[in-house]
């Protein structure tokens, strides 16, 4: 096989680079689209593990908390995420639920838990487990489709929409989900797919 | 930032130097099956990639119509029921005044899915024909049209969060319309047209330009 180890192709516009390894804090950049090829940063493996592993416990506990309820008078009614997924479920949209769960819950949790299988090993200094390839591939394409962000400004909205005629409050899983969704942007920004590739191979 | 080191002003591309660059790891290979790294399915270009766009915008589209005529929202209160379109929730809720969040719903649920059908129609358009913008416009547009794609899922979450929350027995409820199943799928429909296109192509496009 010749390939070399450091060819790089940029993934928007195929310019073909040859990576040198890079100083800590620098971004290497597309001369020709501008695209961030990579970024290196100490420890991003050790970070986006310790990360995903919290997203999954905040998840978990996000899901079956209370997570909103409201008043009108004397009539209360509260929901869980998981509520506000099954509120599609008993209207013949059953469908939406399904959609809805895969979105808000089972791709991020997934996506989490294929991190933390990846990477666990690596961070470890042992060698991967096997199909460690394929849990990596599968955040990757996981990430367009885990929508926790959207969801937390549809509460926002959705509370803003009934603030006027209900009182609103907020249950344990709402704020774990808050925080939830502030981790996994920290947790995306960290994510430098060459970076971790190559750390991945090197430790096979 | 760090120099790159490449061939030229103009960079060489993977495909010019007969390899192969991986979408997924990028490590840029002569092998044509699954990459080394990472072991995603290699392609020098997306396969029928416009024909997917194409096909999976035109999915979208068919779908955003009934999105627009059905009810998105159901509320029933004491005595009467209501039922509201997309359009027909904007424009109540600015009537009672709440312009921020009218205009939320109108640029997520109106204006974003009617601008990434156009964007993604004029992107597919400019890599068979070419087009006004110069590759860096076209490349720009790609990547707002691959971000915004998700947000339009909002409003479908803001039914979801209204009909689970407001289920007060005979004072009011609120129920899910058929818009909102249609809704959501052409969101999705309309991200799997955004994924489906390579943005490679917008780059061989200027090698073939005469100049």
């Amino acid at each position: 096989m010749h390939t070399e180890q450091n060819l790089m192709a940029c993934p928007r516009c195929d310019a073909l680079y040859r990576m040198p390894p890079l100083p800590e804090k620098t971004q290497a950049v597309c001369q020709r689209c501008s695209t961030v090829l990579a970024t290196s940063r100490t420890d991003a493996a050790a970070r986006v593990l310790a990360l995903a592993l919290t997203a999954m416990l905040l998840m978990l506990a996000a899901l079956f908390f209370p997570f909103i309820g409201i008043r009108i008078g004397q009539t209360t009614n509260d929901t869980s995420v998981f509520g506000a997924i099954m509120a599609f479920a008993d209207n013949r949209l059953f469908p939406v639920a399904v959609f809805m769960a895969a979105l808000i819950i089972l791709a991020p949790l997934l996506r989490a838990l294929a991190l933390i299988y990846a990477l666990l090993p690596m961070v470890a200094r042992r060698r991967p487990y096997v199909h460690a390839q394929s849990a990596l591939r599968l955040a990757a394409a996981l990430k367009p489709w885990s929508m926790t962000e959207v969801f937390i400004v549809g509460v926002a909205v959705s509370m803003v929409k009934i603030g006027g005629i209900a009182s609103i409050s907020f249950g344990p899983a709402f704020w774990a989900f808050t925080f939830l969704v502030v981790v996994t942007v920290v947790k995306d920004s960290l994510i430098c797919e060459w970076s971790l590739w190559t750390a991945l191979e090197q430790s096979r | 930032m760090v120099a790159m080191d490449s061939t030229g002003t103009i960079p060489l591309t993977a495909r010019e130097a007969g390899l192969i660059g991986c979408t997924r790891c990028g490590l840029a290979q002569d092998v044509n099956d699954r990459c080394v790294r990472c072991g995603s399915r290699l392609q020098s270009r997306m396969a029928m990639s416009q024909q997917r766009v194409w096909a999976w915008l035109a999915a979208g589209i068919i779908t955003y119509i009934p999105a627009n005529i059905y009810p998105m929202l159901i509320t029933r209160a004491l005595l009467h029921e209501q039922e509201n379109t997309i359009v027909g929730g904007v424009v109540e809720l600015a009537q009672h005044g709440s312009y921020g969040i009218a205009a939320i719903i109108l640029v997520a649920s109106v204006g974003i899915p009617l601008g990434k059908f156009a964007a993604i129609a004029a992107l597919a358009i400019g890599v068979s024909r070419g087009g006004r913008l110069d590759p860096h416009g076209r490349l720009r547009l790609f990547e707002v049209v691959e971000f915004i794609g998700r947000w339009s899922m909002v409003d479908v979450f803001v039914v979801a969060i209204l009909a689970a929350l407001v289920q007060l027995n005979t004072l009011a409820s609120i129920h899910p319309g058929p818009a909102a199943v249609t809704f959501a799928l052409s969101v999705i429909f309309t991200m799997l047209a955004a994924q489906s296109f390579d943005p490679r192509q917008i780059w061989d496009q200027k090698k073939r330009e005469p100049n």
